[in-house]
């Protein structure tokens, strides 16, 4: 019943609308008005677009001041701090250029609207002006181009040797973590491996992966740089972690990496942002189906000494699952060469061990 | 101006060559006795002015399905929280328990950009204007080829169907982005869309390129060979260089585009392994390896990239003609313009990796396509400052059709400027598929070519159809669409810098991306709103067709040579002789000229007084 109300009341307005446009056009044939090649809208447009300017840029001002605390995710990465520098320079020229130009858009509408009796000015071109203005943005480019190229080439180099590894794998809808055991080095994984209870695809016949632990989060030590490798499973996603400024995809068939150094454990930014439940998190950033937007993973940044405590404390997969063990043990005869070393041992990687 | 034909007869176009063999004479003959039955006349028509209307009908029908896709995603991402259970009528099984279906959400934002992109501004855009205007502005009777022409419209016609009826498929249509990445877009255990969803947007794809071939070919043909006598490519209408170079575009990367899908079809169908490797998918791990998904991406955006200038371009060509026509003032640097037209489409061609520099591929590659993609900015920059020179000391008319141009310029401006956050790698790793981007993008190619649209159907409408377009009606279009298209994507801007991915069904899962919730319901429903308006420029349209005031033979006082022919004009456009063309396109308000603008076709004996020292010697 509501909905015929509702289709009635439509169908009401159509007509009614109708009736005003048709009015509309008869009022403007009998004053003649329809007749005037430019008539009194012509100047209505104008201060329109002058409306537009004023009103339109102060409300774009004042929403962008409303929401500029809300606009930038806290920054929890050496470079970081150096991209968001880039982004807000950048941003401030974009926005001189912006100002500029709408503004003379806007003005010039206004100003040279159409005059009974003027004629336009008759200029078809100017070398010299076209010259300059195409230089100063090839030079503005040329900046832009010259900060953003040293800072990629920095960000992308190779991670310091003594990075603090872990590994993220993508799947449909959640994110896998592993990081090496004391060795400091991740075993082969290998897709066709990949069960219920071997998630990762971990082939413990390598040796280098009986001491890989698999981890419900990512936790990584403050002032200490961190390489993440990234795989991925079945399709692509993506590792977007807004508070260090890190994204890189996650591809079937092709690890990834990234490496970044975190600055601020969880919780000095918890106390900095006055919010007790403040979490990093990691986002996928790549369509992957149903629960794409619900593939989280938390990230905690420890101070250094607790990351090596919790390190500590991970028990290696192989030890957590000694039945996938046992079946790689009877596959291979080789290696029984050397007993698994107990991963739960309270030592951490002597690599990083050294630098923190 | 009375003196629409020249005096001296200059019947055979300037590279009379090609130009059709029977002779001008006999089409009109046949025009004359031969009454053409209704089908040949309006569907199965071979006259470019039939097809353009084709074309710009159909695309009007997909802008409204793509516009109520997105008004739908934009309820789900304004008000999360709400049940959406009155649009299970509509919607059937997508609705479950009131919610949207995620899957389904996914399949709205796929067919959305697919709809958006490729039906209405590609097809809709470049289709109906190349095809009115070409002909008409060079001077000619028709294109080179009127039957490839009609294959054209009717292969888009095939792909339109196609595409159509896989939203009614059980499994949903294709629902992994438009860019339709493997392996997502590959495996059917991966998302239901990706099954016949997906192949029906492929083969609908594959059609779409054939008509897209078909058309390019003949717009480039009929552009270099059929152009009237004096019409040298350096008197072509900026419309014109627009449209020839868009169609070169489309003519070297929708080929890529194709060899990217028949890949992918054999991937899917035929157990090849060109973008599949190591995956374990469903319980199972598949048997292929070595392929990449990258190798995809590279194939997708040699086209993908391109294609956002095949968008724009023909908006900026018509742009340029609109703005010159109503500011009354030659385009400011015409060559200048070209010249930039120029280097857009060289350089479009190799900065396609820039959607990429996340995806694992070598960070050199990334600094190579960063520097060329940054240089790309600078002809649009051109552009833009030539097209502000061009309005400088005018004597504007706000026709309706300028209101749009003004406004694509502000857009232009507007969402071009971030490209250059965007181009820039180090600053990509933290906007990359963030609404940041969607902002971006939807400023600088979907509402400015939006804008370029309308704004060239409000001016050639009197052309098309004989009659006026409610200028009235026009304004309340253009001030709605102009604010909606601002409120909509500034304010989209903050929350892609606060990181917000795109493609999420809900936000609400990640403390990170929480906030904003008014902000989010301020957009969709000012998109909703924005949407909404163009439901009177669809009156506007379907009334003025039929009841629109009757327009004259040149309605805006323009020069270019389409204002020559009859009001509507007949097969073959012009009922006698081609004018030839003396002139470039832009003599707006020359000095010593009797009126404010001198048409092409005017030779320059009949302007004495407003010739320029140069022009001398040319009476």
């Amino acid at each position: 019943m509501t909905t015929l109300g509702i289709l009635l009341v439509l169908v009401l307005l159509l007509v009614v609308f109708g009736l005003l446009f048709r009015l509309q056009i008869l009022t403007s044939i009998f004053s003649g008005s329809s007749t005037r090649e430019v008539g009194v809208s012509n100047r209505v447009n104008a201060i329109l677009f002058i409306i537009f300017l004023v009103v339109g840029g102060a409300a774009f001002a004042w929403s962008f001041a409303d929401n500029y605390d809300k606009m930038n995710p806290p920054i929890a990465s050496v470079h970081g701090h150096a991209t968001e520098r880039m982004f807000w320079t950048t941003m401030i020229i974009l926005g001189i250029v912006f100002t500029l130009t709408q503004v003379l858009l806007f003005v010039y509408s206004y100003k040279y609207q159409h005059k009974e009796g003027r004629r336009a000015f008759f200029f078809p071109h100017n070398n010299k002006i076209e010259v300059i203005w195409t230089l100063i943005p090839a030079i503005v480019m040329a900046g832009l181009v010259f900060a953003g190229w040293k800072e990629w080439t920095r960000i992308t180099g190779p991670a310091p040797k003594d990075a603090v590894v872990v590994e993220v794998m993508g799947k449909q809808f959640n994110w896998l973590v592993r990081y090496p055991g004391r060795d400091q080095k991740l075993g082969v994984v290998n897709y066709r491996l990949i069960d219920a209870t071997n998630e990762f695809g971990f082939d413990l016949s390598d040796q280098n992966g009986i001491d890989d632990f698999v981890a419900p989060e990512i936790h990584v030590p403050k002032g200490h740089p961190v390489l993440l490798k990234i795989r991925s499973r079945d399709v692509l996603h993506a590792v977007y972690m807004p508070h260090f400024r890190v994204q890189m995809y996650a591809v079937p068939g092709m690890p990834t990496k990234f490496w970044f150094t975190p600055t601020m454990t969880t919780d000095e930014m918890r106390a900095q942002t006055g919010n007790p439940k403040f979490t990093y998190e990691l986002a996928c950033n790549q369509i992957c189906g149903r629960g794409h937007f619900a593939m989280k993973l938390n990230i905690v940044v420890d101070e250094p000494d607790d990351y090596v405590a919790w390190f500590a404390q991970q028990k290696s997969f192989s030890e957590q699952n000694p039945d996938v063990l046992a079946s790689f043990k009877q596959k291979s005869d080789k290696l029984v060469e050397k007993e698994t070393t107990p991963a739960a041992a309270a030592v951490v990687p002597a690599t990083a061990k050294a630098s923190l | 101006m009375a003196a629409n034909l020249p005096t001296q007869a200059q019947v055979q176009g300037g590279a009379g060559v090609t130009e059709p063999g029977i002779s001008h004479d006999e089409h009109a003959h046949h025009d004359e006795h031969h009454e053409q039955s209704f089908l040949q006349k309006y569907v199965f028509s071979t006259d470019h002015k039939v097809i353009a209307k084709q074309f710009l009908i159909t695309g009007i029908i997909w802008a409204i399905i793509g516009g109520t896709l997105s008004s739908l995603f934009r309820l789900q991402l304004g008000w999360p929280e709400s049940t959406f259970e009155w649009l299970s009528p509509f919607l059937g099984k997508w609705i479950e328990a009131g919610k949207l279906n995620p899957e389904f959400y996914l399949a709205l934002v796929t067919m959305h950009g697919t709809i958006m992109v490729f039906f209405v501004l590609t097809a809709g855009l470049s289709g109906t204007f190349s095809n009115f205007l070409i002909p008409l502005q060079i001077g000619a009777r028709d294109m080179a080829s009127g039957f490839m022409n009609m294959l054209s419209y009717w292969f888009f016609f095939a792909s339109s169907v196609v595409m159509f009826v896989s939203l009614f498929l059980e499994t949903g249509p294709a629902s992994a982005g438009w860019t339709i990445y493997p392996p997502l877009s590959a495996l059917p255990q991966a998302i239901p869309g990706s099954g016949a969803g997906q192949t029906f947007w492929l083969v609908s794809m594959a059609l779409f390129i054939v008509s897209q071939l078909l058309g390019g070919v003949n717009y480039i043909t009929t552009v270099i060979n059929l152009r009237t006598q004096g019409m040298s490519m350096s008197k072509l209408p900026l419309t014109i260089w627009a449209f020839f170079l868009t169609a070169i575009l489309g003519l070297l990367s929708f080929p890529v585009l194709f060899s990217a899908a028949l890949l992918l079809i054999f991937d899917r169908s035929f157990g090849t392994s060109f973008f599949l490797s190591d995956i374990y998918i469903a319980g199972q791990a598949l048997p292929n390896t070595g392929g990449s998904p990258i190798l995809f991406q590279h194939l997708f955006w040699f086209l993908g990239h391109p294609e956002v200038y095949i968008v724009i371009m023909p908006a900026m060509g018509m742009v340029s003609e609109i703005l010159a026509t109503n500011a009354r003032k030659p385009i400011f640097g015409y060559r200048a313009m070209i010249g930039s037209l120029l280097g857009i489409s060289l350089l479009s061609f190799i900065v396609w990796a820039h959607h990429m520099f996340v995806t694992g591929m070598n960070p050199f590659l990334g600094s190579v396509f960063m520097f060329l993609t940054l240089i790309i900015a600078v002809p649009s920059a051109v552009k833009t400052f030539n097209w502000l020179a061009t309005l400088w000391r005018g004597n504007i008319r706000f026709t309706s059709a300028m209101l749009f141009s003004i406004g694509f310029v502000s857009l232009f401006i507007a969402g071009g400027l971030t490209g250059i956050v965007l181009g820039n790698a180090a600053l990509d790793i933290q906007m990359h598929n963030t609404y940041f981007v969607v902002a971006h993008f939807h400023l600088v190619m979907g509402s400015s070519a939006f804008f370029g649209l309308f704004a060239g159907v409000y001016h050639w409408f009197p052309k098309m159809f004989g009659r006026m377009l409610d200028e009235k009606l026009g304004y309340v279009h253009f001030w709605l669409t102009f604010l909606g298209v601002y409120l909509v994507f500034l304010p989209m801007h903050y929350v892609g810098i606060a990181g917000f991915p795109r493609r999420y069904y809900a936000w609400t899962g990640f403390d990170s991306f929480s906030q904003f919730a008014d902000l989010n319901k301020f957009i969709s429903a000012a998109a909703i709103i924005a949407f909404f308006a163009q439901f009177v420029f669809i009156f506007n349209f379907f009334y003025s067709i039929f009841r629109g005031r009757r327009a004259t033979e040149n309605p805006w006082n323009s020069t270019t040579l389409e204002w020559t022919t009859p009001v509507v004009p007949g097969h073959g456009n012009w009922p006698g002789a081609i004018p030839a063309v003396h002139r470039w396109p832009y003599d707006y308000s020359k000095p010593g000229a009797a009126e404010d603008f001198i048409p092409q076709h005017i030779p320059y004996s009949q302007t004495q007084s407003s010739n320029l020292p140069y022009e001398k010697e040319m009476e």
